[in-house]
């Protein structure tokens, strides 16, 4: 038997079900009721104490829903989802908003020990990681914890739950909210502006570069929820800010919706980095269950010379529908798209990016690295555009597709717009497979075929990982690994 | 030593190999040589443990252990090294994690520990210089926009390194130039060793002035049909193969 043939078997004898982030966490819940109207958009909103003008957003939101249809043209199949058959709400039972961790109920911190997460700021300290990292615990529908906030307040850094932001700074998320994605941008969206139930909310002040790593760490875990996370980052003239997003979810055997929505904002010279490590539960190898990832994801150069920078390792899903974007608007300004999705068993991918070129002298460059393998189907979905007034913007795309196995499929579907005469535009694009030629090679000089899978997925996916901070980095290769191999690691 | 006992081989229900017998002894550098499709690479292939061959009959036995029993890369471990006629190219894994990661994999295969990193760079920095291999090339994607001689100047480099027991060289002189087969030359040559034995594939008797063999065996229609010492490599010089493409028919 050929050593392909040989790796693509031990790829389909994967166990996803050895998902290692697959466990529940027991706890009581205070859950709304099943379903969707008008009184659970109230009862989101008074659950979380909001203002008036909050509540009349999202019930705008959600009449408009009413009147959308879901969007088909992804390259992705999947049964009618039934919204009135999920619970929009589902929160731990805790005693008010907790002030310490101490107040935090205890299996909440042990499922995010178990992940891998440390909410102890004396733990960080105590240094498993090398440098500091704030992170933002998110748990179904609120955020549980917040660490190092007083570090941050010092430098003049807000990072907190979108909830409470809306209580103590309501006046900076009116001013922001809906105004990279507005209301009515696309069916999950809006319906996410409707009932979305925390996020989290950044504000980097003028002239400040962030002093440490930022980080959210998204977990759902009650099932038969949606989880509709919001998050606002606002970089202010001169400043900086890194921001990690993670995500996990138990294994379950009916699909759950996640459906959020970023909104991301530089001011004048600005920038901000934003990575994302997603590894929700992908489903079994049957393509039973997993989990429903429609998210819309955009980012505004609004000031002049800023830069927006999005890196995604896409590895968890059963469907992933999600293409980050910049809005290029201030002149001079940069944004950038790295990609890793990385498919297996019976996932769907449809992701990829919209660079919008409005401003003069902008530019814009897009990695992306797809590797499909099992029965997979793996799509890139990308689109570049020039406006008139765009003098002189530039776009570099390369998007390259590795194939494991002959079951899998690999598109590209690139999309350009030029309405300036001056623009340019780079694309390129390869579609490989792993030859047999090369694991050979490899296994005669001692590999055997799982590691020399590894190797060259690494060598095809390593521009990308370079963009990642360097903690992740690591994670994020051996994501790669145990998605692609199940044994590695 | 390897020892091949009538060995039969097929790829794709076509015949290849017919009855081949060989032995090579520790020390000795043995040259193969013979007209196109007469098996020689199928050898080699085989010998490494190429899959999609089928192995009829026969058997392989390097050290005395039968190797057809053995996955390539448990071959590898066992100190079986090919020197490929056209080395593949690995996007943007560095020759030096490669190398690393290959001596690791074998390493382990043998039960010994990993090798540490500061000892591992500084030998294949040395055996690079000694091949006049630049060290940037050791940062870039293995074979990725090398020139043919410079692929066969990093198959030598990993030759050196991974130090096995049993080399075999697929045609190594084919694309080079006559200073680059030279230095390939001279590089195989420092490798030469009392416990160490060379097959030595090739068409031309040019190379085997370089690498002085102490046998050579004519290979046609998959079996060895003579059997010499270096002399005769220079009477195929003269003479050609059209004497043995009848032979063995």
């Amino acid at each position: 038997m050929a050593a392909v043939q040989e790796t693509v078997d031990q790829v389909k004898a994967i166990d996803v079900d050895q998902y290692k982030y697959g466990f529940s966490t027991e706890l009581e819940v205070d859950k709304a009721p099943l379903g969707l109207d008008e009184d659970i958009v109230r009862l989101i909103s008074a659950k979380k104490g909001e203002p008036e003008w909050m509540l009349e957003w999202r019930l705008d939101a959600y009449r408009r829903w009413l009147t959308m249809r879901e969007p088909t043209w992804a390259r992705v199949a999947y049964p009618k989802i039934d919204f009135n058959d999920i619970y929009y709400y589902a929160a731990p039972k805790m005693n008010a908003a907790p002030q310490t961790l101490d107040e935090v109920d205890p299996a909440i911190l042990e499922t995010y020990k178990k992940l891998g997460i440390p909410l102890r700021e004396q733990e960080i300290l105590a240094g498993v990681q090398t440098s500091k990292v704030a992170v933002d615990a998110v748990f179904d529908s609120v955020s549980v914890v917040t660490t190092f906030k007083a570090e941050l307040a010092k430098a003049g850094v807000i990072f907190c739950s979108i909830s409470e932001a809306l209580k103590e700074h309501p006046e900076l998320v009116r001013k922001y909210l809906g105004t990279v994605v507005p209301v009515t941008d696309n069916f999950y969206a809006t319906l996410n502006a409707a009932v979305f139930t925390d996020g989290s909310f950044v504000y980097i002040p003028k002239g400040v570069r962030c002093p440490m790593e930022l980080s959210t760490y998204f977990r759902i875990n009650e099932r038969n929820t949606g989880q509709f996370e919001r998050t606002l980052i606002i970089a202010e003239e001169g400043s900086y800010v890194s921001y990690l997003e993670g995500c996990t979810a138990p294994q379950r055997d009916e699909n759950q919706l996640h459906a959020a929505v970023v909104e991301l904002i530089t001011m004048d010279d600005a920038e901000i980095k934003y990575s994302t490590v997603q590894n929700w539960y992908p489903g079994d190898k049957d393509g039973k269950g997993g989990i429903y990832n429609f998210v819309t994801k955009r980012g505004d150069c609004r000031g002049k010379n800023s830069k927006i920078s999005w890196t995604q390792v896409e590895t968890g899903s059963a469907i992933t529908w999600k293409y980050p974007s910049c809005i290029l608007r201030g002149d001079g300004s940069r944004g950038e798209f790295y990609s890793i999705a990385v498919s297996n068993g019976m996932q769907q991918v449809d992701s990829g990016t919209k660079m919008i070129h409005l401003g003069k002298n902008t530019t814009s460059r897009i990695i992306s690295k797809g590797i499909s393998a099992g029965r997979s189907q793996n799509t890139y979905r990308g689109q570049v555009s020039a406006h008139r007034k765009a003098t002189n913007m530039r776009n570099f795309t390369n998007c390259d597709s590795l194939l494991i196995g002959d079951q899998c499929g690999a598109h590209t579907v690139p999309y350009m717009e030029c309405n300036n005469a001056s623009a340019v535009f780079e694309h390129e694009a390869t579609t490989s497979k792993i030859s047999e030629d090369q694991l050979f090679y490899c296994q005669q000089r001692g590999l055997n075929p799982e590691e020399a899978t590894a190797l060259i997925v690494n060598g095809f996916v390593k521009d990308v990982l370079q963009q990642l901070p360097m903690e992740f980095a690591v994670e994020a290769q051996k994501l790669i690994s145990i998605s692609l191999e199940g044994s590695v690691g | 030593m390897l020892e091949i006992r009538n060995l039969h081989v097929s790829i794709e229900d076509k015949k290849i190999l017919n009855g081949l017998t060989l032995t090579v002894h520790d020390g000795e550098v043995a040259a193969i040589m013979g007209p196109n499709g007469s098996g020689k690479s199928t050898l080699s292939y085989v010998i490494a443990g190429k899959p999609d061959y089928e192995v009829l009959d026969g058997e392989i036995l390097l050290d005395g252990q039968n190797v057809l029993e053995l996955e390539a890369h448990e071959r590898a471990a066992a100190g079986l090294f090919l020197a490929f006629q056209y080395p593949l190219e690995i996007p943007g894994v560095a020759t030096m994690s490669f190398l690393k990661a290959a001596m690791n994999s074998q390493r382990k295969i043998r039960g010994e520990e990993e090798m540490a990193t500061a000892d591992f760079m500084k030998a294949v920095r040395a055996a690079a210089d000694k091949l006049g291999i630049p060290q940037d090339m050791l940062r870039r994607g293995l074979n990725v926009g090398f020139s043919g001689g410079e692929k066969k100047r990093m198959e030598i480099l990993q030759m050196a390194l991974l130090a096995p027991n049993f080399c075999i060289l697929d045609e190594t002189d084919s694309g080079l130039d006559i200073d680059a087969l030279k230095v390939v030359s001279e590089g195989v040559n420092a490798l030469r060793d009392p416990k160490r034995a060379f097959l030595v594939i090739t068409h031309y008797q040019r190379l085997l002035n370089y690498i002085v063999p102490d046998t050579v065996h004519v290979m046609a229609h998959g079996q060895v049909v003579k059997s010499g010492g270096k002399e005769l490599a220079l009477e195929l010089e003269a003479t050609g193969y059209a004497d043995y493409k009848t032979l063995a028919a």
